[in-house]
């Protein structure tokens, strides 16, 4: 229980690493050419000649090293967004009975969806609540909006603006299970992003 | 008002209002009476004419009366006699068999008219003598109902209070197919569960009926915009108007008892808070402010407070304020789950969903004396809704995988259920008297 703790926190740091690299990828890419050009502009403009400089084979050495650190940041890019998309997936998020305060374990995957969702303004999306059948159906009403409005301030404070957000709940009145035990319950108290 | 598709379920049968009577009509099933009921004899009603009778009026009075609890009723086979006529009554007939009052009439049809002559006797078997009687003339179609206001004068003659045999109870059901799409119907039915007749159908949640004060409309919460909203509908005409479809939560409509205000939850300004809209004027008034749940209102029956629900102390309790929201003060201490509470008619209990051990029952609190008393012991029972004499209660449980309706005593001692041949049956209300 403790190392997966360690574990989950481990990954979140990791992730929220990746997640800033996410934000300046755009910044560094453009930054590391432009060093570059005022290099490469000194040295091909002065001389061109077939025997190579001591200048010459630093640029050359450099070119490669930065081609590889540029190779190794797509690949950390694309694993990073394999990783992205695979917590996207998930977008069912369970509370406990009377609780809306959002789990640990649901915010690598929230913190994913508000990524994508920030950076593609475009995208709306709703975020429906839901209780489970105990107790009365009014209160599960509000309960289901608590939820719902949890996961919606999560995915705000993580950079979605608010105008791409609406929640709605469902109060008990939309079972993801049918059935009267704690199993069907705590699969119908939760939050979902729908796209 | 709503943000983003409206319009989503635009082929639901919005505003369609299906009338006529069908076949969702609910069966009655004693399950319990009161410890000493009182034995009544109800003889068959003697036909003075050749056609046979539409409804059978003695069977009608005899459910009646039984099923309050507070009777029971003498079997047919266990008579000594069958009078029809006061000069037949033998008081040693009914008292041999423990009996304290008898029941007698006739019903005359007459084909000139095509109306029906219904004739009622009560007698108190201990004095040996007549009490009350009356005679009513209605077509075929208002058999039923006349049997019902019989059973009323029976009832409050016998008993002092009021009878609820006439009044209305409104309900929601839920059928799922195959397919796992929902058909949820609005219906309002005689309060033995017949002549049940649809307001509303749509594959969209509907919940949290309240029959206004006077008896003739209903305000409740249908999503079947996609959203919810809450209306209000005749019941007679069908005609119904959207009252609040704000963004957020539309739920929970309660009304004044001068039928003047609709209090309700609305999340709008960003939390579940709890308003009042004059329905005259349209004018909205906050009166709950708080970051927590609040939600449920219900108006005192002597118009001054208005009880409401609130998790404002880590979990749902009862509390209470005034009718501008001044005055907040918690209600219920006893368990972690108090929720929905309704007042009696006498201004003195509250009927709400209590939980203990897991289980969600009906529990009334006497608020002089803090008493709580626990009224059901079926594991999910919710939505409480008191008949207007204050001697019952009609509240929504599970049996086996359905849910169906059970009305108890306010005492917990008489229960019987309404059974529905088919489907989830929720979210009862009883109506107020109706004349």
């Amino acid at each position: 229980m403790k190392g997966l703790m360690a574990k989950t926190t481990l990954a979140l740091v990791i992730s929220t690493a990746l997640l800033s690299g996410c934000g300046t990828t755009g910044n560094k890419a453009e930054g590391v050419p432009a060093d570059d050009q005022q290099t490469s502009g000194t040295t091909f403009g002065a001389k061109n000649t077939g025997t190579l400089t001591a200048e010459e084979l630093a640029a050359q050495q450099a070119e490669t090293a930065r081609k590889a650190e540029a190779e190794r940041m797509a690949r950390l890019a694309e694993a990073k967004s394999k990783e992205q998309a695979a917590l996207r997936a998930i977008r069912t998020f369970y509370f406990d009975f009377d609780k809306y305060e959002i789990k640990s374990e649901a915010t690598l995957a929230l913190s994913a969806h508000a990524a994508f969702i920030a950076a593609n303004p475009s995208v709306k999306v709703v975020v429906e609540g839901h209780a489970d059948e105990r107790g009365t159906k009014d209160y599960n009403l509000a309960l289901g909006e608590k939820r719902a409005k949890a996961v919606e301030r999560f995915l705000i404070v993580n950079g979605v603006a608010r105008n791409q957000i609406e929640s709605v709940s469902y109060g008990e009145e939309r079972p993801a299970v049918m059935g009267h035990e704690e199993s069907s319950w705590a699969k119908n108290r939760r939050a979902v992003i729908a796209y | 008002m709503i943000v983003k598709n409206v319009g989503w379920f635009g082929f639901v049968m919005a505003g369609l209002v299906l009338t006529g009577l069908c076949r969702a009509e609910l069966t009655i099933e004693i399950s319990e009476g009161v410890d000493n009921p009182i034995p009544v004899a109800v003889v068959p009603f003697a036909n003075r004419s050749v056609a046979p009778l539409p409804d059978d009026v003695r069977q009608i009075i005899s459910d009646d009366l039984q099923r309050s609890g507070e009777f029971t009723s003498l079997d047919i086979s266990r008579m000594l006699s069958l009078p029809s006529r006061g000069d037949e009554v033998r008081y040693r007939d009914w008292s041999l068999v423990g009996q304290s009052y008898l029941v007698i009439g006739d019903i005359e049809y007459s084909q000139i008219e095509n109306v029906y002559s219904i004739r009622y006797e009560l007698y108190d078997v201990f004095q040996e003598k007549f009490v009350v009687g009356q005679k009513y003339v209605v077509t075929a179609d208002r058999l039923r109902e006349v049997s019902h206001k019989i059973s009323d004068r029976i009832y409050e003659t016998i008993t002092g209070v009021k009878g609820i045999f006439s009044t209305k109870i409104a309900y929601v059901t839920l059928n799922r197919d195959a397919k796992g799409k929902d058909d949820y119907r609005l219906y309002v039915a005689d309060a033995d569960g017949r002549h049940a007749r649809m307001l509303l159908q749509t594959t969209e949640p509907v919940l949290s009926v309240a029959w206004s004060p006077n008896g003739q409309k209903l305000a409740y919460v249908s999503f079947e915009t996609g959203r919810p909203a809450i209306y209000i509908q005749e019941v007679e005409s069908g005609n119904r108007k959207t009252v609040s479809a704000y963004t957020g939560l539309n739920s929970a409509p309660a009304w004044s008892p001068d039928g003047k205000y609709l209090a309700m939850t609305l999340s709008k300004d960003g939390n579940a808070e709890i308003y009042k809209l004059n329905l005259e004027t349209g004018q909205l008034q906050r009166l709950t402010n708080h970051y927590a749940i609040d939600t449920e209102p219900s108006w005192s029956p002597d118009g001054k407070s208005i009880v409401f629900t609130s998790d404002r102390s880590g979990g749902p309790q009862i509390y209470w304020m005034g009718v501008d929201g001044e005055r907040q003060e918690r209600l219920t201490f006893d368990g972690k789950y108090n929720a929905r509470a309704r007042y009696t008619g006498d201004n003195r209990q509250i009927i709400y969903v209590h939980q203990s051990d897991g289980a969600f029952n009906i529990a009334s609190l006497d608020l002089s004396s803090n008493t709580q008393l626990i009224l059901t012991q079926t594991p999910l029972d919710e939505s409480p809704s008191m008949a207007p004499n204050g001697r019952m209660l009609i509240y929504a449980t599970q049996r086996g995988r359905n849910g169906v309706l059970a009305v108890v005593s306010l005492d917990g001692k008489a229960k019987y259920f309404l059974p529905s041949s088919q489907g989830d049956v929720r979210e009862p209300s009883w109506s107020p008297y109706v004349n």
